[in-house]
């Protein structure tokens, strides 16, 4: 199904399209305007009232390293967006395309600024709803719906914890603004709770930022149109669980646990995606892989609290965002223009088309750690904070080292190949050069690496200085950005790792060959989920058929049983046996209707007849009647004897259709009357055990005070019904409505089955 | 069920007993009674018209189809609710007019909680004859 390249480039979306770039271009330049405010030191801060009574507010603040990601997430965001006009151009939903991706990124930015824990944890799952609907864009296919599922299940659970993370850290803390928390670490370093409150946090960045065993949901979103993956899936979205932790850093950091998860999970995940980045033949993929090992990366080093780390942090942050995205759009671009991502197809390219070549190689460079790229200066103070690691730094190095030739080999497959290798095969398209709509991120965000590599002072003094400012607390920490520190270790590192990297270049086909039989034996997390999801749904089928068998009887009994035992096992665990109550005030009239009602109650259990039976009932309830009115509540008497009637004649309709009651079979009656009798003994316990405690009567005489002069009302229990408790009432009458209409419903359509 | 004295008694039954149900409606705010009770004694009314006449003459009878009555009551006892907004107070707080005041009485009370008591009786009236009218049907 090739789509048509001359017709769809002719094909336009309207000027709707150029909103969003609009939009995200103004944010961009607005955000500049602010850097020189950061960067002399300040924060500035927006407050809205929320939810005052439970301390929420609308806060947003932007610093160091708010400002690094919003200006990230607008300016990569106004280059997807154009991209995005041309890359889709004539798509059926281009519209709720643009809406979805616009509604993310501010979305983003929400969360990025926010102040308050709970306004991010809103903008957080704002994120979270809106990247399903991106990544299941493609709706249509399987493949489309269940990775969208994957990603919305993995991160939506990580939320979860994250939002009880953030409860327990706002009551332990007493405030739910960031930057109190922030200002008050020791005392959440030291509080009991610190340790849960890390776990529940943790849960939900790692999930959201895909870190191992968490990881599988991140390949797989993929399934999104390209102009998703590169902003959502390298440059923004994944980071929000990185962001959280940098924000986080200066109050929860410094701990041996905050430093061994971080690290080792960091570390991990930084090996074991690079590894299989390298395996990977859809080009898409190995991008995906190796955003793994950055967010892996980046972990690690938020796992630190040394200089170094925190600076190479902050410059391998924005070193990414922007190598990353533009490899994406240029990925987007071949497949755009040759129809396939197919590693060992593409080839030759190059001359066909220039630019996406040049933004290209530009971007695998930076990635690859060349200097003068900017990439080279990352990978130079990611070997010195490795080196300033405080525990095994031997382990930890080498685990770096390994990452980072394995991502230089990565970069030559993606960036080489399809433009300068070989082609062998035909390509499904005939490509021919994109237009200047889509090369213009990747092209500028390339360029960007260069400049940034060699004048990285504009960059020290507008985003990483202010970063580190944010994360140590002193705009002096940050160390210096340079090309050029002599030679030392970290150079030597890297050039270990450009020979090492290039080795693994070339004998990559080889490897790939050995690491798919490794793969093939290692446990896949990927089905293992879909195994989960089976073994979920079969309990839940399994469950269904144990306590929901269409059954009545079971229904009722399993009920009652429950209740039972949950009641029952209380009383028994705690000990808490009522005292007998004094009889004294017990009259003739009250025990002259109790006889009624179990006279009533015995007959209808032992009776045949179903006549009799609901007769007996019919007395029961009309002993109950007796007893309310005994104790001077007519309204409720009046009630319960209309609802007596009214069931009569129910159950005397639904009569004319039961079998009757002896029909041979198993006699269930002894087991029914044993659960019978304990439930009835359980709550007469419950009920003397009520009686024991003196009842508080300060709000009945509250009503009976205030009826008549507030509510001109002197039946109490009609004007708290309409008046008092009106919008308790209220529910209660839509839940009748509902009822109602779901029986009519129910009888309708089984009526209508019955007769054909 | 085919009775003529049923039938007829149920005639005039009928009638007293959807006059009574009001009766007890308007009286609730200060005696025993009220939208709910009201509603349930409305409804036995046409119950008993169906047992008697069947329930296509009861239903030709309402004119109104009970699921209609259930939903139009829940929407008036909704409205009476947000009619305080109107007047500045929270959402169900009851709102008064007293007509006609003189020195010996407040004067005919007009309230929003009356309002709401009627969408109460309308919604317990319209359920119950939704599902009666429903199981008479099926079987």
């Amino acid at each position: 199904m090739a789509r048509n390249i001359e017709t769809s480039e002719n094909r336009d979306n309207g000027l709707i399209g150029l909103i969003p770039v609009a939009l995200s271009a103004a944010l961009f330049a607005w955000l500049i305007t602010q850097a020189n405010t950061i960067a002399e030191g300040g924060a500035i801060r927006y407050v809205w009232d929320w939810v005052p009574s439970l301390g929420i507010s609308m806060s947003f603040m932007l610093d160091g390293l708010s400002l690094t990601f919003a200006l990230l997430i607008s300016g990569i965001g106004a280059m997807v967006f154009l991209y995005s006009r041309t890359y889709l151009a004539g798509q059926e939903h281009f519209n709720r395309f643009m809406f979805f991706l616009t509604s993310f990124m501010l979305a983003m930015l929400g969360l990025i600024l926010a102040d308050n824990l709970i306004t991010l944890f809103v903008f957080w799952e704002l994120t979270t709803i809106t990247s399903y609907l991106l990544i299941g864009f493609a709706h249509a296919t399987e493949k489309g719906r269940r990775s969208a599922l994957q990603a919305l299940f993995v991160t939506g659970a990580g939320a979860l914890a994250l939002l009880a993370g953030f409860i327990l850290l706002g009551t332990t803390m007493g405030s739910f603004e960031l930057s109190e928390i922030l200002a008050n670490g020791d005392a959440l370093r030291n509080h009991e709770l610190y340790v849960p409150i890390l776990i529940l946090i943790l849960a939900g960045a790692f999930t959201k930022s895909a870190q191992f065993p968490f990881h599988f949901w991140l390949p797989n979103a993929m399934a999104a149109p390209t102009p998703v993956s590169a902003f959502l899936h390298s440059a923004t979205m994944v980071k929000a669980g990185i962001y959280l932790m940098a924000r986080l850093h200066p109050a929860m950091s410094g701990t041996d646990i905050w430093f061994w998860t971080l690290t080792v999970a960091g570390a991990f995940t930084a090996v074991f995606a690079s590894v299989l980045a390298l395996r990977q033949i859809d080009l898409k993929q190995s991008l995906a892989y190796t955003t793994l090992m950055a967010l892996g990366t980046l972990t690690l080093f938020l796992g630190q609290d040394s200089a170094y780390a925190m600076t190479a942090f902050a410059t391998f942050l924005i070193v990414h965002s922007l190598y990353k995205a533009s490899l994406f759009l240029v990925v987007g671009c071949v497949d755009y223009s040759a129809g396939t991502r197919n590693a060992d197809i593409l080839g030759g390219l190059g001359r066909i088309m220039p630019v996406s070549a040049l933004a290209a190689a530009l971007a695998a460079l930076s990635m690859a750690g060349f200097p003068p790229f900017l990439g080279f200066i990352g990978k130079e103070l990611q070997y010195a904070g490795i080196l300033a690691i405080g525990s095994q730094p031997f382990v930890f190095t080498v685990a770096l080292l390994l990452s980072n030739a394995l991502m230089f080999a990565v970069a030559g497959i993606v960036a080489l190949r399809p433009f300068w290798g070989r082609r062998e095969v035909e390509l499904p398209r005939s490509p021919k050069e994109v237009p200047w709509t889509m090369l213009l991120g990747p092209v500028v965000l390339a360029c960007l690496g260069v400049f940034f590599g060699i004048h990285p002072d504009p960059l020290q003094f507008a985003l990483v200085d202010p970063l580190v400012a944010s994360l140590l607390g002193s705009i002096d920490e940050a160390k210096e950005l340079k090309l050029w520190a002599g030679v030392n270790m970290p150079l030597i590192l890297s050039i270990v790792t450009v020979t090492l990297g290039a080795a693994l270049y070339i004998g990559h086909r080889g490897l790939r060959a050995w690491l798919g039989r490794v793969v093939a034996a290692a446990p896949n997390f990927d089905r293992g989920w879909d195994r989960f999801l089976a073994g979920l749904k079969g309990f839940a089928a399994w469950q269904t058929r144990i306590i929901q068998p269409g059954i009545l009887r079971v229904y009722i009994g399993v009920t009652f049983a429950t209740a039972l035992v949950a009641i029952g096992g209380t009383i028994i665990a705690r000990n808490a046996w009522p005292g007998l109550p004094d009889f004294q005030d017990v009259t003739w009239p009250i025990i002259a209707i109790s006889l009624l009602i179990s006279v009533g109650a015995i007959m209808a259990a032992l009776t045949s007849s179903r006549v009799a039976a609901m007769a007996a009932l019919g007395v029961v309830g009309i002993g109950v009647a007796m007893v309310f009115i005994v104790f001077s509540a007519p309204d409720v008497a009046i009630t319960q004897l209309l609802v007596e009637t009214l069931v009569v004649v129910l159950v005397a309709v639904a009569l004319l259709r039961l079998p009757l009651l002896d029909q041979g079979g198993r006699d269930h009656r002894p087991a029914d009357a044993v659960l019978a009798l304990g439930v009835g003994g359980v709550f007469t316990l419950v009920l003397l055990a009520v009686l024991e405690t003196p009842i508080d009567l300060r709000l009945t005489e509250y009503f009976e005070v205030t009826s008549w002069p507030e509510a001109f009302g002197r039946n109490i229990v009609n004007v708290i019904l309409v008046d008092f408790r009106a919008l308790d009432t209220f529910g209660e009458i839509a839940v009748v409505v509902i009822a109602a209409l779901s029986a009519y419903a129910l009888l309708r359509t089984t009526s209508e089955r019955k007769d054909p | 069920m085919n009775s003529i004295i049923l039938r007829v008694g149920t005639r005039y039954l009928a009638g007293i007993l959807v006059l009574f149900s009001l009766y007890m409606l308007i009286r609730g705010h200060n005696e025993p009674g009220g939208g709910f009770i009201g509603g349930l004694i409305g409804s036995t009314s046409f119950v008993l018209y169906a047992i008697a006449c069947g329930t296509a003459e009861a239903r030709a009878a309402l004119k109104i189809m009970p699921q209609n009555i259930a939903v139009a009551g829940l929407g008036i006892a909704l409205l009476a609710g947000i009619a305080a907004a109107l007047f500045g107070d929270a959402l169900f707080t009851g709102q008064w007019l007293f007509l006609n005041p003189t020195e010996d009485s407040k004067g005919l009370p007009i309230s929003t909680v009356l309002i709401f008591d009627i969408g109460v009786y309308l919604v317990v009236f319209g359920s119950i004859l939704s599902i009666v009218f429903a199981m008479e049907e099926e079987i």
